[in-house]
């Protein structure tokens, strides 16, 4: 049950969202240019980011959209994504990301703990300032979006196949586009 | 020594904003919409929640910086002190206490909050709305606090440099930057 009265057809996040359009949208345009925007970190690349650290922060819905999203993106490699999960270093992934990963691992605890070692490691790696800002700032968005969630006790589903249905539509059309609709349908409630 | 090659100058946050207008603009807007616009919690009550967040998570410039602007709003200083020191014995209401306890939680993890926080508050007069926006002060802190210090941005010690950031805050809220010129080099050295 969820802490305040959200919308009982919209699980996770989208309830919330739909609750709260005014900061619904600079939310979804945060994930959108981070996610989705362009970069030289591929789409898959920064699901898997996003992916990790919630499930460092142990937030179910977040950690299966994400994951389904990552996967969509990554031709349906679903055991890729459990394995950056359970232990990326072990994972079919790029040394850079690698990298990438240790910092946003790091960030989900405590920002301070980045060090300039963690850093010049993923530079020699190949990462960019962009990419390592990029990093930094997917892995404490996920703090938010993954405390917002969990905070107000939203409706976590445990069906695979609706995150892994709604992971496609997701990679396909982004953030905004699909908001707009759960927005609408919602407006004026 | 920031982690990557920040603009020159720029404190804090604002470093961040200016090596990556893209991601700024919703971060900024996203502030603004909780902070800043009309609310039936007054922005200092806001403010209280977003420096107390911030200092549980121990960044240095936003905690100054949100802490000088809720004492810009309430005009009291030692509210700001007493909050960070122990909200339940500070000079705020009820209400504002039980909404506190609920920021402290997010703090750590959203899945600490419990139905009786959640009722406690709503006793107090708290609003469905109230509470979300509390939820949502406290989770978005944990990402400002994280990419602060992730980057390993400039945070100057100088009481003088909040006082002013938070005044500016109070008055034109979060859609323009506080800091438009870059400070001389060395002016603002930790």
């Amino acid at each position: 049950m969820p802490h305040i009265a959200l919308p009982s057809d919209l699980p996770g996040i989208r309830g919330a969202m739909a609750f709260r359009p005014e900061t619904a949208r600079p939310l979804n345009a945060l994930v959108e240019v981070l996610l989705t925007g362009p970069s030289t970190l591929s789409r898959g690349e920064r699901e898997l980011i996003a992916t990790y650290v919630s499930s460092r922060n142990c937030t179910h819905y977040c950690h299966s959209i994400h994951g389904a999203i990552a996967a969509a993106h990554l031709g349906g490699n679903e055991a890729l994504v459990k394995q950056v999960k359970a232990d990326f270093l072990q994972a079919d992934v790029s040394p850079k990301l690698k990298a990438l990963l240790t910092i946003a691992g790091k960030v989900q605890q405590d920002g301070k703990l980045v060090t300039t070692a963690d850093v010049e490691a993923a530079r020699k790696l190949g990462a960019t300032d962009i990419e390592i800002h990029d990093t930094v700032l997917i892995a404490a968005a996920f703090c938010m979006y993954n405390r917002y969630v969990d905070g107000l006790g939203t409706e976590q589903p445990d069906d695979e196949a609706l995150y892994r249905e709604r992971g496609k539509r997701v990679a396909r059309d982004g953030y905004v586009t699909v908001s707009e609709e759960y927005l609408a349908s919602h407006a004026g409630r | 020594m920031p982690h990557i090659d920040l603009p020159e100058g720029y404190p804090g946050i604002s470093a961040g904003f200016n090596f990556r207008p893209e991601t700024a603009k919703p971060m900024r807007e996203l502030a603004h919409v909780l902070l800043h616009q009309p609310n039936s919690l007054t922005p200092g009550e806001r403010e209280l929640i977003a420096a107390l967040v911030s200092s549980r998570n121990n960044c240095h410039f936003c905690q100054a910086s949100h802490g000088a602007a809720a004492t810009s709003h309430l005009g009291d200083g030692s509210v700001v002190e007493k909050v960070k020191a122990d909200f339940a014995s500070a000079p705020v209401s009820e209400k504002m206490k039980a909404l506190l306890g609920i920021a402290g939680k997010v703090q750590q993890d959203g899945k600490l909050v419990t139905a009786a926080d959640v009722e406690a508050a709503r006793k107090q007069g708290a609003t469905d709305i109230e509470i979300h926006d509390t939820v949502l002060i406290a989770a978005a802190f944990c990402m400002y606090n994280r990419y602060v210090d992730g980057l390993g941005t400039v945070q100057p010690l100088d009481p003088e440099m909040y006082a002013q950031m938070g005044k500016h805050l109070a008055e034109h809220g979060y859609r323009e930057p506080s800091i438009k010129q870059p400070a001389a080099a060395g002016a603002n050295g930790r």
